[in-house]
């Protein structure tokens, strides 16, 4: 009892100090008590409350508006709730839009293209990403250090300006054409920009070391007396690779795929640089809709299927990245 | 131990950083080229950085671009620590998983989705509180924190699983409050987390293209959206230049950052072992 009276007494110095009359010990006990019991949610609710208000409730409007219609005006869809009439609240819920996307082949084909491609990107990403990881674990402290500055680097520049420098490249009249063109492996210029294939380059090129750094990560900490033991046992160094490193690097292997496949999936930029006319990526659509038809309740009903089915990965991800952290 | 990997490996880790920075180097050696033509070189010249310094659209969306990304790092770095605070040492709340969701989501949803369903949002808030009256700087703004903010947590969380908890509590125990411990003894020590979180969300906000393109109103472009417009209409000489300002800028800031940061950790690291002994 004592100790306590002596803590809020320290607490409040200044308080006392300045002659601010005491309250009453019960009262300033129950306060002291709800205080200590419900303070945590001072630093809380400051983070709990934003995410709630600017990243959820925002999927909630775009459930709401992917069920009205679209009009011309601003904002241009119908409200849900019309006027209250005859005392009955008028609710015009329509599922035009999410009939639309399964009746316009459009929605299915380019969700279908976006997804293959950004799992063929990834499938890339991951061929070219696990020997780098693997070599920057193997090489000494220093020279990880210096690796591991190398590859963080670019995923610090700026993302738009590293697919135009890819660009400055691969384009009809760039270094590699020109390039391939001088030393005479080729006698008319490859056509790289608006294919598919460009698309494909885009998207490894910016989302690689986005697969280095989780495999990285989970190979650093690999313990490689476990590989060692498997060739004293006689097993080929491809064997060991199966049966330990790649089992163990596992949580590295799906962490950095879905940090590349998911985002991939929705990429604007790549397709609207790179690809040609043909490569229609869902996050392409989605912007057409938005900006050059004004379509808001199809491309909120788009964004909204497109959540759906991002679900899946996202909690694939959660789940190991929750286990990495653990570990 | 070390010399032990296969040659075919460190070929690829070889050819794998090649490919990534290639392109930004040949940008750069494009961005001199006297020649507005590519496939020309036209001698050495700095024409183009002179060219970019009297754009005054360019000029305009850089001011715009890093004003935000110091406003949106800045809240970024704020509400993220908090969040990091409540995650690692309130282990049981009501909501804490609603929270870790909250956190970590916005790292790998798709830009576009996340563009979309806000400014769904401020155009609802705009229709039943008349705000925000504009969409500019506080929209686009808001959208930064909000996907900032778990790059942030991620970092100072990972931080501060590291430190030692009794350091705070003898604090505690010599009188001073929880906030005055936390502020006195932990602050100083994952203070290198926040600023490193603090620039990761300053060069995210200011490369971002497409959350701003959706969450802002007309007149008011940031960098990225006036590159983006140059470069979809064709090759110009000045975005050249001013890629290989930003990619310089960036890549000299992070070279120093890191740098200072691991200069200042083996400098703790020698301090505790001297208070150690």
């Amino acid at each position: 009892m004592q100790a306590e009276e002596l803590n809020i007494d320290l607490r409040a110095p200044e308080l006392t100090a300045l002659g601010v009359p005491a309250p009453s010990t019960a009262r300033r006990r129950w306060v002291d008590a709800a205080f200590r019991r419900y303070r945590h949610w001072l630093i809380i609710l400051p983070p709990f409350l934003f995410l709630t208000i600017f990243f959820v409730i925002p999927f909630l409007f775009a459930f709401k508006i992917s069920f009205a219609d679209s009009t011309i005006g601003i904002p241009p869809f119908t409200p849900l709730f019309g006027p209250i009439q005859d005392n009955h609240i008028n609710i015009s819920i329509s599922t035009d839009n999410y009939d639309y996307l399964f009746t316009d082949d459009l929605y299915i084909l380019s969700y279908l293209y976006s997804v293959r491609t950004a799992f063929f990107a990834t499938l890339v990403c991951l061929l070219i990403g696990y020997p780098m990881a693997y070599a920057m674990s193997r090489a000494s402290k220093t020279t990880q250090n210096l690796l591991l500055l190398i590859i963080i680097l670019p995923f610090w520049t700026s993302f738009l300006l590293r697919v135009y420098a890819l660009e400055t490249i691969v384009r009809e009249n760039g270094l590699l054409n020109e390039t391939l063109l001088w030393l005479g492996l080729i006698d008319h210029p490859l056509r790289i920009m608006r294919t598919t294939g460009a698309v494909y380059l885009g998207i490894v090129y910016s989302y690689l070391p986005f697969m280095v750094l989780p495999l990285y990560a989970t190979l650093e900490k690999l313990d490689h007396s476990l590989v060692e033991a498997s060739a004293d046992l006689g097993q080929p160094p491809w064997r060991a690779f199966i049966d330990v490193t790649l089992p163990l690097s596992l949580p590295g292997v799906i962490a950095g795929s879905m940090l590349v496949f998911i985002p991939a999936i929705g990429e604007y930029v790549i397709p609207s640089l790179m690809g040609g006319p043909n490569s229609l990526m869902i996050g392409r659509v989605l912007w057409d809709e938005f900006f050059s038809n004004h379509d808001w309740p199809v491309a909120s009903a788009v964004a909204i299927a497109f959540v759906v089915l991002l679900v899946g990965p996202i909690a694939i991800y959660q789940h190991y990245n929750v286990k990495q952290l653990e570990a | 131990m070390t010399n032990r990997t296969s040659p075919l490996i460190l070929t690829i880790l070889c050819f794998g950083i090649a490919f990534l920075y290639l392109p930004m180097l040949v940008l750069i050696a494009y961005s001199f080229n006297g020649s507005a033509l590519v496939q020309v070189w036209g001698g050495f010249s700095t024409k183009w950085y002179v060219e970019l310094f009297h754009n005054d659209q360019i000029l305009d969306a850089a001011l715009l671009s890093v004003e935000i990304a110091v406003t949106a790092s800045t809240g970024a770095v704020i509400l993220g620590t908090l969040a990091a605070i409540a995650l690692v040492r309130f282990p049981r709340f009501r909501g804490r998983l609603l929270l870790t969701g909250m956190v970590n989501a916005p790292l790998i949803m798709p830009e576009i989705i996340t563009g979309i369903t806000l400014v769904l949002l401020f155009m609802s808030m705009t229709e039943m509180f008349s705000w925000p009256t504009t969409r500019g700087f506080t929209t686009i703004v808001i959208a930064h924190v909000a996907f900032c903010m778990g790059y942030v947590t991620i970092t100072v969380q990972s931080r501060l699983q590291t430190v030692d908890k009794t350091l705070e509590e003898a604090a505690m125990d010599l009188g001073s409050g929880p906030v005055r411990a936390f502020c006195d003894v932990t602050l100083p020590i994952i203070a290198p987390s926040l600023v490193s979180g603090w620039l990761l969300s300053f060069t995210l906000s200011l490369d971002d293209l497409v959350i701003s393109s959706f969450v802002a109103g007309p007149g008011s472009s940031t960098l990225p959206m006036v590159i983006y417009s140059k470069v979809k209409l064709g090759v110009s000489p000045d975005v050249n230049a001013l890629a290989s300002l930003v990619i310089g800028i960036v890549g000299i800031g992070v070279i120093i950052a890191g740098t200072l940061m691991r200069r200042a950790e083996r400098q703790r690291a020698i301090d505790l072992q001297m208070a150690a002994r």
